[in-house]
């Protein structure tokens, strides 16, 4: 075991499947980069994580395209259909609108509209996120809008060994995945295994455990809601925080067996509030665990806006320790009527 | 010197206003963009930061003969499209630094500058995202009969994205007035456009669509606007759209900081030898159309007004928060 970062331990995940199956391979932008001078594989993809892929695997398994990703994703469900395991990356996750169809229309559907004859175990890697002053077209999580279509599954790690496990298991599983690799989080650094493990989807992680209010968290939020729980722990808060790590499949179970614990519920979510991740889960907790509830639930998000890019409003956009710590002292301190 | 005689011919049927005009454009890029890279390279710019060095003479050329109501939209790569339309310095300095009094209120950022005001539709950092919004401005101008055309800047990268495919063959089937301004700068991104281009050339490709289409060479000044000012000739009276690839020199990175370790030093030397800005001088001079003292004379001028609008952008307050939910059709 030794440290790694997000970055590496994805890294990682992806060398150990091409290893051990010969039909994995990487397509995109920029993977190798180079393409057409006497430097092939100089860049290995923007943020540098594919890097030396394309001297091991050769250019046949790492596919650097021009920029059209509707053929991107197409060409990898294609050949995702007929027996091989793509993992396509869009280089931002905001790129996304240019190929949706292959994506919602194409990969999310043959398996059932197929009648279970095909299978497409397409991978699709994307960076998501605020945080770097990249303005409106750059900083989108989109998560939301993968998780409402069925047939896909939607994979959101919040640090190294989630995201070497859960990547792994996405390569392996016969389902097409959407893995979305939060920007703030590539240099975080944590212990992982060097060896090949899954983690499975539809697993919540109770990263903290607690007894008054239940902090649900995504991605990059996970970090800012376990500083939140630790720093009202030495009031006495005793803040339970769980990590949902897959959005589709949701593991409903376990937030509603934590609610039903502390009857106070907060979630947090990098995105605007309508059809987010907060308001499909405090529907469900209302639905199913409506008995459960001491307060009302409260959602810490974007607001309705677009991702602003002055770093003063864009700090105002996401969701801070501040604005989080303040909503689970309200769910905390809430008390119905007499 | 090895002017052609045509080249010369056309430069002296410009006036001496014009002429400083056009020049006046490309040293405002020039120096606005240098002083962009150095403030990114120090830290002082969020964001990202992608400048237009080595390509002031396509966006000065190309906007040259376009009045406000022309519409062009633009790329991620577009600070040089925002001035050569007329957009305000100190507003550009201010929005591509995040601050309050930015021409987008700090909102946008170096890939989102946009002046509807000016005909200036907007950056965009979608690669593609322009060509089909120019064919929708364009369809306006044919329904209306206004006599006024659209413009896309494209990048090489850009003519790959089956957006721009899209927009092409519809502004052929719509004769709309519309002109695809394709810079090929030899790379998008990392990549080389050689690579990741298929046809022989991408005027061969945009041809094929079937619209008059050229290759020309996009430091020359006045090769640009010539093509242009046939582009425009067409497009205002029925003709419908044009593809016009210009070929140009790409100074720095794809990005302010890009190690580049896919171009070597002599091919990164060779690039910044060709100078859209020496080549105007050379041609004006030994026309006996302006002389060295007065493009001197411009060069301190700019280069002064640029630094104060960076200074003043430096010192500049960001937005106050309650910005953030203002232009917004309904907020939560
Ligand atoms: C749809 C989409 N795909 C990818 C990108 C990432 N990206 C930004 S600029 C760029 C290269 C564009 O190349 P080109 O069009 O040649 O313009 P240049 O940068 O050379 O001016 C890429 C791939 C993007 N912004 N949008």
């Amino acid at each position: 075991m030794a440290k790694k970062t997000y970055l590496q331990a994805i890294a990682e995940a992806l060398r150990l499947e091409m290893r051990r199956d010969p039909n994995v391979f990487l397509i995109g932008e920029d993977i190798a980069g180079g393409a057409g001078t006497d430097h092939r594989g100089s860049v290995g993809g923007i943020f540098g994580l594919t890097s030396g892929f394309i001297e091991e695997f050769g250019a046949d398994r790492v596919i650097d395209t021009p920029i059209s990703e509707s053929a991107i994703i197409g060409a990898a469900n294609g050949a995702a259909i007929t027996g091989m395991r793509p993992v396509a990356e869009l280089m931002f996750v905001d790129f996304v609108g240019v190929c949706l169809d292959q994506i919602f229309n194409q990969a999310a559907k043959f398996r059932y509209m197929f009648g279970g004859k095909a299978k497409c175990p397409l991978v699709i890697r994307a960076p998501i996120g605020g945080g770097l002053r990249a303005g409106a077209q750059h900083s989108a999580t989109l998560h939301p809008l993968f998780t409402m279509f069925p047939g896909l599954k939607v994979v959101m790690p919040s640090n190294p060994y989630d995201a070497k496990g859960l990547l792994i298991e996405a390569i392996r599983n016969d389902d097409p995945v959407i893995f979305l690799e939060h920007k703030l989080l590539y240099g975080m650094e944590a212990d992982v295994p060097d060896e090949a493990y899954c983690i499975p989807f539809g697993e919540a992680d109770f990263v903290r455990e607690g007894d008054d209010v239940t902090l649900v968290a995504f991605s990059a939020m996970v970090p800012r809601a376990v500083e939140v729980a630790d720093r009202l722990e030495r009031e006495g808060i005793s803040v339970e925080v769980i990590d949902p790590r897959t959005t589709s499949p949701l593991d409903k179970g376990a937030i509603l067996e934590s609610v039903e614990r502390t009857g106070r519920l907060v979630i947090v979510d990098e995105s605007p509030p309508r059809c987010s991740m907060a308001s499909d889960i405090a529907g469900i907790v209302a639905q199913e665990g409506f008995a459960f509830l001491k307060a009302p639930i409260e959602a810490v998000t974007c607001p309705h806006t677009s991702s602003p890019f002055s770093p003063s409003l864009e700090d105002a956009y996401m969701p801070s320790v501040e604005r989080i710590e303040a909503a689970v002292r309200k769910a905390h301190a809430y008390r119905a009527a007499a | 010197m090895n002017i052609s005689t045509l080249d010369k011919s056309f430069a002296m049927q410009m006036s001496r206003d014009e002429l400083l005009r056009a020049y006046r454009t490309m040293i405002e890029i020039r120096a606005f963009d240098e002083r962009i890279e150095k403030d990114f390279a120090a830290g002082k710019i969020p964001g990202f930061g992608h400048v237009y060095l080595g390509a002031e003479a396509i966006a000065a050329g190309a906007c040259h003969d376009l009045a406000a109501d022309d519409y062009i939209a633009s790329t991620h790569r577009g600070h040089g499209h925002c001035i050569a339309k007329g957009c305000d310095l100190e507003g550009m300095m201010l929005e591509i630094f995040g601050k309050a009094g930015g021409i987008c209120g700090g909102k946008g950022g170096s890939m989102h500058i946009a002046d509807f005001d000016k005909g200036m539709l907007g950056a965009n950092a979608i690669v593609g995202g322009s060509p089909p919004i120019v064919v929708g401005a364009a369809l306006n101008q044919k329904i209306r009969k206004t006599g006024k055309v659209a413009v896309a800047f494209a990048g090489d990268g850009a003519s790959n994205q089956g957006t721009t495919f899209e927009a092409m063959n519809m502004a052929v089937v719509l004769q709309v007035p519309a002109i695809f301004v394709i810079e090929n700068n030899g790379f998008g991104e990392h990549t080389a456009s050689s690579y990741s281009v298929g046809a022989e050339s991408i005027a061969a490709r945009a041809a094929a669509f079937g619209m008059p289409a050229e290759q020309i060479d996009g430091v020359d000044f006045f090769a640009v606007r010539e093509s242009m000012l046939k582009a425009l000739e067409r497009a205002r009276t029925g003709g419908g759209p044009t593809t016009i690839e210009m070929k140009v020199p790409r100074y720095l990175g794809h990005y302010i900081g890009d190690p580049q370790a896919y171009r070597t030093p002599a091919e990164l030397k060779a690039a910044r030898a060709i100078d859209p800005l020496v080549t105007f001088r050379e041609k004006v001079v030994s026309a006996g159309l302006l002389d060295a003292e007065t493009f001197a004379v411009i060069d301190l001028e700019t280069y002064a007004r640029v630094e104060a609008a960076a200074e003043k952008a430096l010192e500049a307050p960001y937005p106050d928060p309650s910005a953030l939910e203002r232009d917004v059709y309904i907020s939560y």
